[in-house]
């Protein structure tokens, strides 16, 4: 089971728990394993083509997947998968 | 002998016309330090945005233009005089606040111009570029918990504050009254100045609030009638850098929602895909908060065309599009 590291802004989808533990072969299953066990979540990573959206990035053991295969790069139980906000705040 | 054809002259050639626009603005031509030019912004019209509805003139105050190249240079130029007069900085003591980026190069800037140490929080996945821009001038950079984003580098600013309260001066953008007053005395009264008091709507997002609560200000004591609208992200999983999406955050303290005249809640992809389509139609390549400000303008401006009234929507350009060059692929080891 891979380890997902959840934001805080996804964290009311979780029960706030900051991580998670999801089986998946590569990215796409472990999105549609986390939208089933968390309803909703899917909507505020992917758009509605599926495509990860512009502002999101997921890392796979510290490798961002658009460098890698996107929803295909593979996952293994032993990879921790960081979900992360392309932005940090505080402007205006 | 053929004479020459006898030239028309029109008033003093283009130059020289743009040296006295600023003039009359206020900004100097000539400085005897760089933080004489913070504030005093030029306003654009937004001439290709704002075809689209008739009647009603959409303007952007250039807040790039800033030394430091952010909106932010006016808060953090308030925010040190202001404690320099109050004697909280004083020898020995270091300034040290949680920030993104754009304060923090600002803080960086008026530090290294007025020869004061600066340390700086922030979440560690902000952009290597941000972090050489703010060490450039001398800052000292502490990182925080890239999962916790700005709120985690606001407690963990706290945290070293309160561990050792003598060395450090913590103005806290959020909570720091200066910060607004830099808008209510600069930008709104530049704004008011450079429409001839012809401004009917005021739009522009919410990050330590500090633009709209002391624009809001000014602006209702000008003109009650003035409406001031506040932008926020539409989900606290967002890409609108710099902007808070208040439900989910915690509140700044300087934020009094109930002077607003109301709230836009904007999805990120409208704002970013707005902040493309300036670049390319206006010339103008700002960053995704001032696309974010740009199209809830167009919005505000959009819903008067259509009732078919008149208006003037004044908006904010933070910053510039080259602060958030994504990535290249040799660099996929960064961090954001």
């Amino acid at each position: 089971m891979a380890t997902v590291r959840i934001p805080t802004p996804l964290r009311k989808y979780t029960q706030g728990q900051e991580e998670v533990t999801i089986a998946a072969s590569n990215v796409r299953e472990l999105i549609d394993s986390l939208e089933s066990q968390h309803p909703g979540i899917r909507e505020r990573i992917c758009d509605d083509k599926g495509a990860v959206r512009r502002f999101v990035n997921i890392f796979v053991a510290d490798e961002d997947i658009r460098f890698l295969d996107n929803l295909d790069t593979a996952v293994k139980d032993s990879d921790e998968v960081s979900i992360v906000p392309a932005i940090a705040g505080g402007l205006g | 002998m053929v004479a020459a054809p006898q030239q028309t002259v029109e008033g003093p050639p283009p130059a020289v016309v743009q040296l006295r626009q600023q003039q009359a603005l206020g900004r100097p031509a000539r400085a005897q330090s760089i933080l004489e030019l913070v504030g005093n912004t030029p306003l654009v019209r937004l001439g290709r945005i704002d075809a689209q509805t008739p009647g009603v003139e959409i303007w952007a105050k250039c807040e790039f233009a800033n030394p430091g190249g952010s909106v932010k240079d006016r808060a953090a130029l308030r925010i040190i005089r202001d404690a320099l007069a109050r004697g909280d900085l004083k020898p020995g003591v270091r300034l040290i606040d949680s920030t993104s980026g754009n304060t923090g190069i600002a803080y960086s800037m008026v530090g290294a111009a007025l020869h004061l140490p600066i340390s700086l929080v922030m979440p560690s996945n902000v952009s290597t570029p941000r972090k050489q821009v703010t060490s450039a001038f001398g800052t000292e950079l502490i990182f925080s918990d890239p999962m916790e984003g700005s709120d985690g580098a606001i407690v963990e600013a706290r945290r070293l504050v309160e561990a050792e309260p003598d060395r450090w001066y913590y103005p806290n953008q959020y909570a720091n009254e200066s910060n607004w007053r830099a808008h209510y005395d600069g930008t709104a009264v530049e704004i008011l100045a450079q429409t001839q008091g012809r401004i009917t709507h005021f739009v522009t997002g919410v990050g330590t609030s500090g633009t709209i609560m002391g624009c809001t200000r000014r602006l209702h004591e000008h003109d009650p009638k003035i409406r001031c609208l506040g932008l926020q992200p539409d989900d606290a999983m967002h890409g609108l850098e710099g902007l808070k999406h208040i439900p989910s955050s915690l509140v700044p303290p300087i934020y009094d929602e109930s002077i607003l005249d109301d709230t836009i809640w904007l999805p990120t992809d409208e704002g970013w895909d707005m902040a493309d389509r300036v670049a390319r139609e206006e010339g103008l390549f700002v960053g995704h908060s001032a696309g974010g400000n740009v199209a809830g303008a167009l919005r505000v401006a959009t819903e008067l065309a259509e009732r078919g009234e008149e208006g003037v929507v004044v908006t904010v350009l933070c910053d510039r599009g080259d602060r958030y060059f994504a990535p290249l692929k040799w660099e996929k080891h960064y961090v954001w």
